[in-house]
């Protein structure tokens, strides 16, 4: 086993974990915190990947931005019971489901010759992915930036408080 | 050398994990955040085939910036739908939210 092969099961167990603390554990704030965990596992990953500028956006936006987001609505929405039940009734089928998901898609993973160019992730450069963005990819882009502005102005108008819109 | 396949078994694992939590949940903030367990999976295969299949191409790094875009949106929206779900019904359980359940 190569260096490279232990971090990545080492970021892979991180990742697992992490993600199991998020649907798995009793209290909200351990989820939050579990989250970000597996955010910045998975920014990690992207760069055992060769793309560090997705690693560094990973990091700003999902576990800078939206973590931090989700975080203030979990405080924001206290649970009026002191134990808060987090997991409804239908958790053994929610299991089933995941677990079928899971059997279904791992042996596709195997079951599948992929097509493959590389044996080793080539490092991109910041340049090449910015011509390609704004280049071949310039009206989704610009169709990106029209979509996060009507979720800002969306947001606003259905968080605003009653007597703001009395006025 | 880490095989694609290794990333893909993973991604299937956190996608996996991520569809339980929706399932599971109850409060709608943790079902968002199973759901960004799922859009990362897909960001994670995304990635994973640009740089082993077509790495003079990187298509998949543009899906899965496009993906975190969109996610941020998703995030705020959802989030401001939610506070106004629990201004109303001082719950933010979405089993309990059943006016429209006949």
């Amino acid at each position: 086993m190569t260096v490279t092969e232990v971090i990545f099961y080492f970021i892979a167990a991180a990742t697992v974990l992490g993600a199991f603390g998020v649907v798995a554990t009793g209290k909200v704030a351990y989820a939050a915190l579990s989250l970000v965990f597996t955010l910045l596992a998975v920014a990690a990953l992207y760069i055992l990947l060769a793309s560090e500028f997705l690693a560094l956006v990973q990091v700003l936006l999902y576990a800078g931005g939206v973590a931090v987001l989700l975080l203030f609505a979990l405080m924001l929405t206290r649970a009026r019971e002191l134990v808060p039940v987090l997991d409804g009734a239908q958790k053994p089928f929610a299991a089933v489901a995941g677990l079928s998901l899971m059997g279904v898609l791992i042996s596709m993973v195997f079951l599948t010759t992929w097509p493959r160019r590389a044996d080793e992730p080539t490092l991109i450069n910041f340049n090449a992915i910015g011509d390609r963005l704004f280049r071949d990819f310039a009206l989704p882009f610009e169709v990106a930036s029209l979509v996060l502005l009507v979720a800002l102005v969306g947001s606003i108008v259905l968080a605003r408080t009653e007597e703001e819109e009395e006025e | 050398m880490i095989r694609l396949e290794s990333f893909l078994v993973l991604s299937a694992i956190l996608f996996s994990l991520g569809v339980y939590g929706v399932l599971a949940r109850r409060h709608a903030v943790l079902i968002l955040m199973s759901v960004e367990l799922m859009l990362n999976a897909a960001s994670i295969n995304m990635v994973a085939f640009a740089a082993y299949t077509s790495p003079e191409r990187f298509t998949g790094i543009i899906f899965a910036i496009f993906i975190i875009t969109v996610a941020a949106a998703e995030v705020g929206l959802a989030l401001a739908i939610v506070l106004r779900i629990f201004r109303n019904r001082t719950t933010a359980n979405v089993d309990e939210v059943h006016q429209l359940k006949w």
